[in-house]
């Protein structure tokens, strides 16, 4: 699970689907399955990353599997070992597959091709985050019934966004329309060409006009930290970018508004959004979960329709 | 003696496109002819085969000193022959720099006993190549620098630029520029485009080359230095090099096999493919092999830059900049410019001998009295390059299991056949 752009529409729901059964153990007073006992997925974070690691550890847990937790700042890496050292020590210590998170694009694939246990790409640069599309177009499913034929807006930096470009790719397969909107540096035309058959992708300068219409609102992160460029003066991207209760009013009634997190309240979200009836932060993150533990799932046992199988006995219990 | 016979021989010098013998005594070429009878010679056949001057790389990373692990000297000049090239002029990029008498004597020492292709220095045009102070030029040129450049660390100063190039100009040396705005070139790996943008690379955008181009050639009308633009990718550059030959400025260029063989849409995240410049777009290339076709490039050049793997086999922004290029250099040309129809022969010999030899202030052709440097090749035998079995000590390279059709078949230095197919 390198990334969103190789999979088909028809991979991409059975994965939802699979995910679907596992949302409700999340709320569960008992949160545990047996069904990946003796299974076991290395965490390899080589950025700092607070909740997607601890949202794959949690859902290793969950479905009974161990975790090995390799913390980058701790890692020999400090000591000057390759990344593919590093990475064949932990194959040789024979975990079932390799959750890994890393600052440069291509590093998952780079490692994939080097080992032969499933690598889950947890973030590559500003290249994809597969897994935050998948819990992001879960949520947005629950809400919509659907994801054919959205509208979709994203504000802020799409350059720089891993989000942004996974979000793309799956929602683009269902047919969705983006509008972009943020500081023009931030949004190269280039980004046009993103779009998979059968969407469409524009740029527009004016946020009131972006959200006109929009069915999802995807809310990104101001990425400080990754930018070779000088940064935007962030009283600025307010003025322009920040996504207020007025500015929404211009989006569809029921238009949901996601955020990948962290959040900078005051800074692209108006907290009284953040906070509002339509914002499916919360959400996004119990979904992510479902989703991770449907990935695991299906990349550590193979078999399609087990999250189904997995989940009859929980529910009899549950009962 | 050595009787070369029955080959076909491409001297673009003389326009010489036909079958003659070429007769070698010691180090120099005794007579070109048909029908040479010489019965003490020992005769080397070349039915079939191309017999052309000894060819010329402009651009290439030997590593030594310093890069010891990548190449060597030795392995570099055997890499070099198997290609074709007699004579290979290596940047001053070296640890430590070639900005001095002393290392530029030891390079072509070590070539000597080598004894496989030339070695022609290039020396660093500023002290460390940090674009500060000029460097010991005057001395390095005569220990035997054919030219100057701070290749891969581009001179940012222009008034540094104008005083190497008034000092050049005096001393007849011409200067290399690697043609780069660093400052929008920061952090990239890539050209920026679709594809960076799709692969999530940071790119940097044609323009980086081309503005430093640009200043450049007003540079040159500034001094009226010679001076040759270093592995020219993009097609403004090209236009502005195009330009300043019809104003008959003294600008030259040179263009690399991969940046006419491969474009930006072949890159993903094999470092075999990062290079600087970067693989620049459909549209470059298109104009880059134009430019080949209608000589706007001068020459075709390597820029051969082994990397151990170590070095390579990592993430793709953390790997440095290079591929491998002698040996696969001469059979991309065939394949690219002449089996695709694009140019003659004689162009494309042109493009390895004469060309570049201009650059330098050099002849180069196959008449009497002349060094016997001479590439003999075939443009139809058909081989696959296996980098595991390459003469470099590295294998960077992205023609890994590229079958081609005309490779080098000897490869002859000073009368002495230092490679033989």
């Amino acid at each position: 699970m390198l990334g969103i752009e190789p999979l088909t529409a028809e991979q991409i729901t059975f994965l939802l689907d699979q995910a679907k059964p596992l949302q409700q153990i999340q709320l569960h007073p008992l949160k545990k399955l047996a069904t990946l006992r003796g299974k076991s997925a290395a965490l390899a974070f080589f950025e700092p990353s607070t909740r997607t690691r601890i949202s794959f550890a949690t859902a290793a847990a969950r479905m009974g599997a161990d975790t090995m937790n390799l913390q980058a700042e701790a890692s020999s890496l400090r000591k000057g070992e390759s990344l593919l050292d590093t990475v064949r020590t932990l194959d040789a210590m024979k975990p079932d597959c390799i959750v890994m998170r890393h600052s440069s694009s291509g590093a998952p694939h780079f490692v994939a091709e080097r080992i032969e246990i499933p690598v889950i790409n947890a973030g590559d640069g500003t290249h994809e985050h597969p897994t935050q599309a998948l819990l992001d177009a879960l949520t947005i499913r629950d809400r919509r019934e659907t994801l054919a034929g959205l509208n979709v807006t994203i504000l802020g930096d799409v350059q720089h966004s891993r989000v942004a470009r996974s979000n793309i790719q799956l929602l683009g397969k269902f047919g969705c329309r983006f509008t972009l909107c943020g500081p023009a540096m931030w949004l190269p035309r280039e980004l046009e060409c993103l779009a998979p058959p059968g969407s469409s992708i524009r740029r527009v300068a004016r946020i009131e006009e972006a959200l006109e219409g929009a069915d999802v609102v995807l809310v990104l992160r101001v990425q400080q930290e990754r930018h070779n460029e000088p940064a935007l003066a962030l009283d600025e991207y307010v003025l322009l970018y920040q996504l207020t209760p007025e500015r929404l009013r211009r989006a569809r009634p029921d238009a949901l508004v996601l955020h990948p997190g962290p959040m900078v309240r005051g800074l692209e979200i108006d907290p009284a959004v953040a906070d509002g009836p339509q914002s499916c932060v919360l959400e996004q993150v119990t979904n992510g979960l479902a989703v991770r533990m449907a990935l695991l799932l299906v990349l550590m046992l193979g078999a399609p329709g087990d999250a189904n199988d997995a989940m009859k006995g929980f529910s009899d219990a549950a009962d | 003696m050595l009787l070369i016979k029955n080959g076909h021989v491409v001297d673009p010098a003389s326009g010489t496109d036909t079958q003659l013998d070429v007769l070698l005594d010691g180090e120099r070429i005794a007579q070109v002819a048909a029908g040479i009878r010489a019965p003490d010679a020992e005769v080397f056949d070349a039915k079939g085969l191309i017999v052309a001057p000894g060819f010329i790389d402009l651009h290439c990373h030997l590593r030594e000193p310093g890069g010891e692990s990548s190449e060597t000297i030795e392995t570099g000049t055997r890499a070099a022959v198997c290609g074709g090239f007699t004579a290979v002029c290596a940047m001053p990029n070296t640890r430590p720099v070639n900005d001095n008498a002393s290392v530029t004597r030891s390079i072509i020492e070590r070539a000597d006993a080598a004894g496989m292709a030339r070695v022609w220095p290039i020396g660093a045009a500023s002290k460390e190549s940090k674009g500060e102070a000029i460097a010991e030029i005057a001395a390095m040129q005569k220990a035997g620098i054919v030219a100057v450049s701070d290749d891969g660390r581009p001179i940012a100063n222009a008034k540094l630029l104008r005083q190497v190039m008034d000092y050049c100009h005096s001393l007849g040396l011409p200067v290399i520029d690697h043609c780069e705005d660093a400052s929008l070139a920061v952090g990239a790996v890539m050209r920026e485009g679709p594809r960076s943008v799709r692969l999530g690379h940071q790119g940097m955008p044609a323009a980086a080359e081309s503005i430093a181009v640009a200043r450049d050639i007003q540079v040159v009308e500034l001094t009226g230095c010679r001076f040759h633009v270093a592995h020219l990718s993009a097609k403004k550059s090209l236009e502005l090099v195009r330009e300043a030959k019809q104003k008959g400025l003294p600008v030259s260029c040179e263009v690399t096999p991969h940046h006419f063989t491969l474009i930006d849409e072949d890159v993903a995240y094999h470092t075999h493919y990062k290079m600087n410049p970067p693989l620049a777009s459909r549209e470059d290339r298109e104009a880059l092999l134009a430019g080949l076709a209608d000589g706007t490039v001068d020459a075709i050049a390597t820029d051969h830059a082994p990397h151990e793997p170590a070095l390579k086999d990592v993430e793709f922004d953390r790997a440095p900049f290079g591929v491998t290029g002698f040996e696969t250099a001469l059979a991309l040309g065939l394949e690219q410019l002449v089996h695709a129809g694009r140019m003659s022969l004689l162009r494309l010999v042109e493009l390895f001998t004469t060309g570049p030899a201009r650059v330098l202030g050099r002849e180069r052709c196959i008449a009497a009295g002349q060094t016997a440097d001479l590439t003999i090749f075939s443009a139809e035998h058909a081989w696959t390059f296996r980098a595991a079995e390459s003469a470099s000590k590295s294998r960077n390279t992205p023609f890994d299991g590229r079958s081609f059709r005309g490779a080098p078949m000897a490869t002859i230095v000073a009368g002495r056949l230092v490679f033989r197919r």
